[in-house]
C-alpha cells in the first residue's frame, strides 16, 4: 500500500530560520528522510514554501477564480495531491483548471521550498 | 519660482518607472530589476556630477542598469539562463524601445489574480506611476511601515509563487485587463471620495488615476472599455472643484456651480467617450461615462437629459444588477418623473439597503423636496449614524439643522 503523509503544523509553533533550535530541527529532517530513504519506503517528499505564497484556483460556472491566499474552506478536505514542474504560476494555474475537481473543490498551489546547496 | 531640478532628480522622475518596467521584462524579476536601477541612479548621480549628464540620459541608465543587472544576475544560480540574453542587448544598440509592451506587461504582473487587491493598487502605484512608498502610504491614510510591509510582502509572493510579467493571452488579457480597469478606479476612487478621513479629495490619487487611464488607453488602443474608464475618469474628475464648498462640505452635483467644472478636462473626456463609443463591445465603464457626459454636456439641471441617464441605469442593471445601482437609478427617475416616484422606488430597497449610509440620504433629500421635514430628518439621523466620513457628516447635519428651522 501507498500512504501519503500530510504534515500540518501552526507556523509559529516552529523555530525560526537561522536559530540554533532550527538547525537542530533541521538535522532531524534530514535523518528522518534518510531513515526513511534508505528503508527502501521513499517515494517522494517535499517541504512547501509557507501559505502567504498559496494561490488557490477554482473553476465556477466554467470561468476560471483565482485568489490571493491559503484555502480556508473548513468543509472541504485534503484529498491528494501532485508534484508537478511548470515554468511560472501561471503555468501552475494552467494544470490546475484541469484538475477534475476544480469545478467543485480548490487547488492550492504552494511552491516547493528550495534550499540553497 | 519652481526650483530647478538637477539631471539626475529630473531623469528619475521621468525614467525611473519605465527602466523598471524594461528590467522587469528582461530578467523576469521585480526584485533585481528595482535594485538594477537604483545602482544605475546611484551611479549616475556620482558620474553625472563630475562628468556631466550624458547626451541620451535614458539611454545611459538603461545601459548602465543592464550592466548592473548582469552583475547580480551572476551571482544567483535562478538566472542563468538570461544571461546571454541581455548581455546581447547590452552588445546591440538600444533598439527604438517597444516600451508599451514592457509597461504592459509590468502592469498585467502587477494585477495578477494571486495578488490581493490591496497589493495590486500598492504595485501598481509604486511601480507603473513611480510614486514612491511614502507618497502612497500617505496617500491611503496609513503608516509608511504599513505600506513598505504590504509591498514587501506582495514582493515576496511574486518572486516565491513564480509570478511572471508576461503580457497573457488573448482569453486572460482580457480578465487582466479588467483587473486593471479596477485598479485604476479603485485608485481614482479613493482619491476622488475618501471613504473616511478629513479632507473629501486627495487629488494626487485622481492625478495618477487619469494618467494610468491615459496610459491604459495607448497600450490598448482598440479597447472599448479602457476609453470608456478614461472617459468616466476624466468626466467626473472635472467637477473637483466644483464639488466642495470653501469649508470642504459636499455640493451636490444639482447645486454645484457649473463654470467651475474643468472644461479641458470636460472635452478630454467626451473624446475619449467618443472613441470608445466608436469601438466594439460595450460595458460598465462606458455606460457610466456615458452618464458623466449628459451632466457634463448640460448647461442645468433643468437641461439635464434625466430620461436617458435613467434608461442607461436600466442598461448598465442589466449587465449587473445591484441596489446602489437602482437606488442611482431612483433618484435620476426624481429629476425627471418627480420625488413621489422616486421615493416610492427607493422605499422597495429598504431591505437591502439599510445599512448604507447614502440611502437614507437620498430618501432624506426626496422627502425634504415633497416638504415633508418630520420624516426627513430622522433619515438624515439614520444616514449620519452610518456615516464614517466627517465632511459628508457635517453637510447632512447643516441639511437636518435647516429642515428643524423651516
Amino acid at each position: 500500500m501507498k500512504y501519503a503523509l500530510l504534515l500540518y503544523s501552526d507556523p509559529s509553533a516552529a523555530p525560526e530560520f537561522g536559530t540554533p533550535e532550527m538547525d537542530a530541527e533541521m538535522q532531524e529532517w534530514f535523518q528522518f528522510t534518510a531513515d526513511l530513504a534508505a528503508s527502501g519506503n521513499h517515494l517522494g517528499g517535499e517541504a512547501l514554501t509557507p501559505t502567504e505564497t498559496a494561490t488557490c484556483v477554482q473553476i465556477r460556472d466554467g470561468k476560471t477564480v483565482t485568489a490571493d491566499g491559503p484555502f480556508a474552506e473548513t468543509k472541504e478536505t485534503l484529498g491528494g495531491f501532485y508534484l508537478l514542474e511548470a515554468d511560472n504560476l501561471d503555468g501552475a494555474i494552467a494544470w490546475a483548471e484541469k484538475i477534475p475537481l476544480a469545478p467543485y473543490g480548490t487547488v492550492e498551489i504552494r511552491p516547493v521550498m528550495e534550499f540553497e546547496q | 519660482m519652481t526650483p530647478r531640478l538637477s539631471p539626475v532628480d529630473h531623469a528619475f522622475r521621468t525614467e525611473w518607472a519605465p527602466l523598471v518596467a524594461t528590467l522587469v521584462r528582461q530578467t523576469g524579476s521585480l526584485e533585481l530589476a528595482e535594485d538594477a536601477v537604483s545602482e544605475a541612479f546611484v551611479e549616475a548621480s556620482v558620474r553625472w556630477r563630475t562628468d556631466g549628464p550624458p547626451r541620451r540620459p535614458g539611454a545611459w541608465l538603461l545601459t548602465t542598469a543592464r550592466r548592473k543587472a548582469i552583475d547580480r544576475m551572476r551571482r544567483d544560480v535562478r538566472f542563468e539562463e538570461r544571461i546571454p540574453h541581455l548581455a546581447a542587448e547590452l552588445d546591440s544598440e538600444p533598439a527604438p524601445q517597444v516600451l508599451g509592451d514592457d509597461q504592459l506587461a509590468l502592469i498585467a504582473g502587477c494585477v495578477h489574480p494571486a495578488l490581493n487587491d490591496e497589493a495590486q493598487v500598492a504595485l501598481t502605484l509604486r511601480y507603473v506611476c513611480g510614486l514612491t512608498t511614502e507618497q502612497i502610504a500617505r496617500s491611503f491614510l496609513v503608516p509608511a511601515e504599513t505600506m513598505k510591509k504590504r509591498l514587501t510582502r506582495a514582493k515576496g509572493k511574486i518572486a516565491k509563487a513564480g509570478i511572471s510579467f508576461d503580457i497573457p493571452e488573448a482569453e486572460a488579457l482580457v480578465d487582466r485587463l479588467t483587473a486593471i480597469s479596477g485598479v485604476v478606479y479603485a485608485v481614482f476612487n479613493e482619491g476622488y471620495a475618501s471613504a473616511s478621513g478629513p479632507d473629501l479629495v486627495r487629488g494626487s490619487l485622481c492625478d495618477e488615476a487619469i494618467w494610468l487611464s491615459e496610459l491604459l488607453c495607448s497600450l490598448v488602443p482598440d479597447d472599448a472599455e479602457a476609453h470608456g474608464l478614461a472617459a468616466l475618469i476624466l468626466l467626473t474628475d472635472s467637477r473637483r472643484w466644483a464639488r466642495t464648498d470653501d469649508d470642504g462640505l459636499p455640493i451636490l452635483l444639482e447645486d454645484q456651480d457649473r463654470s467651475l467644472w474643468d472644461r479641458a478636462k470636460i472635452d478630454r473626456g467626451l473624446t475619449m467617450l467618443k472613441r470608445s463609443s466608436e469601438l466594439q463591445g460595450i460595458g460598465p465603464y462606458r455606460l457610466m461615462a456615458s452618464i458623466a457626459g449628459l451632466h457634463a454636456r448640460a448647461a442645468s439641471v433643468d437641461e439635464t437629459k434625466w430620461d436617458r441617464i435613467a434608461a442607461i441605469y436600466g442598461a448598465l442593471l442589466a449587465l449587473n444588477d445591484s441596489p446602489v445601482l437602482r437606488l442611482n437609478q431612483a433618484a435620476a427617475i426624481a429629476f425627471s418623473e418627480g420625488p413621489e416616484v422616486g421615493l416610492a422606488l427607493m422605499d422597495e430597497l429598504v431591505d437591502q439597503l439599510d445599512n448604507y449610509s447614502y440611502f437614507h440620504s437620498s430618501r432624506a433629500s426626496m422627502l425634504a423636496r415633497l416638504d415633508r421635514p418630520a420624516e426627513a430628518i430622522p433619515a438624515y439621523d439614520r444616514a449620519i449614524a452610518l456615516s464614517n466620513n466627517e465632511s459628508e457628516i457635517r453637510w447632512m447635519s447643516a441639511r437636518k439643522t435647516s429642515l428643524q428651522n423651516g
